[in-house]
């Protein structure tokens, strides 16, 4: 089981994804769910109160903005505990959004910045693209699995086409 | 805010997501302290993706998206609200430009009373109450705010950061006025209001009704049983244009105080859009005290030795008032005179102004200028030479807000 952190960082999609193939989603809403359950709610509705962007310095400089550095509070811890990502570009918002591009950045950077397997994606336009899209985030999820050492669905074992097969998926692995 | 139980006022709460930066709280508690309820346009989520293209504004980020998104759903009467607050992150580019287009746009397409505001996660609720305040005002009490005479005889005490001032009103006509400096607010306030009542010959008993505003006018308000308690914004406009006698059409009214200042676009009375300012006390009045003193004048007469300097001379920076009294230090070394010292002064705390505000509010003629610091020749003639327009200061500028608040507690008279 590898801690997988995805993105858009609240997508039900990619986290179900990540959860049917064994491993364990990084996604906001177990944040979100902690945050709003296991203290008083000081703050409704997301419980975030000053403190968490000065949390969040540790990611981003005062002079941030605290819309990032709240939110940074929430997915930077997230960062830090990822074993591996996915990160699908350019999807709609009922995909996944967490609403500033400015955290996105800033979160793509410091995942990329982590030694670990990537997977970047372009979210898919069409049907066809489609099914490419999620054989390609279901062989990088089942090479995990393998590269843990646990058992995985040979049909399912991305071979070396699955790599570089263009469009839809602008493919990054490390 | 007054004694008789507002009615819920509906304030369409449009973000950059408020709700992650922590100050979420602050934002309720100021509402709740104006009996103001925030809403959320509903709004379609797949709208978002295409928003940017409709509105013509192409962002990246969602929740900017989302306030576009809103502010149409406002414009369309989809979502019924009385009023629009606005508010985005300090500091982030891309929000500044949507939070004052969304707000052109709101006030183009709208009469829904709109204000916008730059939030860090240190804004409290006491930064936010005077906005607040003004909004509801405008989207609550119209009706209070069309007056345009003052009848019977009523008082308005306005106690600001630097000086309090009362007048007294009988009539349509300013019969008594005090004006002092503020050291303990309730003390400062009964000396000015005892000084505009001896002169005008009046005893507080026989006063009809009395408005307070500024600063202190809660506690001053509670002190002397107001029947109106009310914030500067809508006070200091309404009496701009009364005493400018501009009550009519369309008004610009600027007004530099102590600590802050304010621009707000007013037309028949009613303020539209407004800002007030204060990013440092460098672009107010406390400036000019702060020169006055180091160049060993009195404030009143730093205006008339302004008047025959040139700011051209000297390089003078009042974003901040520390490089202020820098750029004044190292002037007066460098031999500059006095004279061009305070011109210089006044084209500062104008330029700010001019930076920091007058690009939030369509400025349009006239343009009157009230404040402690309008009476400060060389402001004026700064403001004029930037803008190129004449600038109107009226007679009693500086008692602006004393007057605005007679002039509304008259409301109360008829009651």
């Amino acid at each position: 089981m590898v801690k997988v952190f995805i993105y858009p960082v609240n997508s039900l999609i990619l986290a179900d994804l990540v959860e049917r193939f064994g491993h364990e989603p990084l996604a906001v809403m177990n944040q979100v769910r902690e945050k709003v359950t296991s203290i008083s709610l000081d703050s409704p509705p997301m419980n975030i109160t000053p403190e968490d962007p000065k949390i969040g310095l540790r990611f981003a400089a005062v002079e941030v903005p605290a819309g990032v550095r709240g939110r940074m509070a929430l997915i930077g811890p997230l960062i830090e505990e990822a074993e591996a990502a996915i990160i699908v570009e350019d999807p709609p918002v009922n995909f996944g959004c967490v609403g500033c591009n400015r955290t996105n950045e800033l979160m793509k950077y410091l995942v990329r910045s982590k030694d670990m397997p990537i997977l970047e994606v372009r979210y898919p336009e069409s049907e066809d693209n489609a099914s490419e899209f999620v054989y390609k985030i279901a062989a990088f999820l089942e090479a995990l699995s393998g590269e843990t050492g646990e058992e995985t669905n040979d049909e399912n074992k991305p071979g070396p086409e699955a790599e570089n097969k263009g469009e839809p998926a602008e493919e990054r692995k490390t | 805010m007054n004694s008789d139980g507002p009615e819920t006022v509906k304030i369409a709460l449009v973000s950059c997501g408020s709700e992650y930066s922590g100050v979420q709280p602050e934002f309720e508690a100021a509402a709740e302290q104006v009996n103001a309820k925030f809403v959320y346009p509903e709004i379609d989520v797949e709208s978002i993706d295409n928003i940017g293209k409709e509105f013509g504004l192409e962002v990246a980020s969602g929740d900017l998206r989302l306030m576009m998104a809103r502010a149409r759903a406002v414009v369309e009467g989809l979502t019924h609200v009385d009023g629009v607050f606005i508010t985005t992150c300090f500091r982030c580019a891309e929000a500044a430009i949507v939070r004052n287009e969304v707000r052109r746009y709101i006030h183009k397409h709208s009469n829904i009373p709109v204000i916008s505001y730059s939030f860090t996660e240190r804004t409290s609720a006491g930064t936010l109450l005077t906005r607040l305040e003004a909004l509801t005002t405008v989207a609550r009490r119209r009706h209070l705010l069309a007056r345009e005479v003052q009848t019977g005889l009523t008082a308005g005490i306005d106690s600001g950061s630097t000086t309090t001032k009362a007048v007294v009103m009988r009539d349509n006509e300013i019969i008594g006025r005090g004006w002092v400096p503020t050291t303990k607010v309730l003390e400062s306030a009964e000396e000015a209001y005892s000084m505009a009542l001896e002169e005008a010959g009046v005893k507080r008993e026989e006063v009809q009704a009395l408005g307070t505003t500024g600063y202190g006018r809660f506690l001053i308000g509670e002190h002397f049983k107001a029947q109106l308690i009310q914030e500067e914004i809508t006070v200091n406009s309404k009496g701009a244009v009364y005493l400018a006698d501009c009550q009519k059409g369309p008004a610009t009214v600027i007004d530099i105080g102590g600590m802050d200042n304010k621009a707000i676009s007013v037309e028949d009375g009613i303020p539209g859009m407004f800002t007030m300012g204060g990013i440092c006390a460098g672009a107010s009045g406390r400036f000019f005290e702060m020169i006055s003193k180091r160049l060993g004048t009195d404030i009143t007469e730093l205006g008339a030795l302004a008047v025959k300097g040139m700011q051209e001379n000297v390089t003078m920076n009042s974003y901040c008032i520390v490089f202020g009294i820098q750029s004044l230090v190292n002037s007066l070394a460098k031999g500059a005179t006095p004279e061009d010292v305070a011109a210089a002064a006044c084209y500062s705390v104008v330029e700010q102004l001019f930076e920091q505000q007058l690009q939030e509010v369509d400025v349009k003629e006239p343009l009157i200028l009230v404040g402690g610091s309008s009476l400060i020749e060389g402001v004026p003639k700064a403001l004029g030479d930037l803008l190129k327009i004449n600038v109107l200061v009226p007679r009693d500028s500086h008692m602006i807000g004393a007057v605005g608040a007679a002039l509304l507690a008259s409301g109360y008279t008829e009651d």
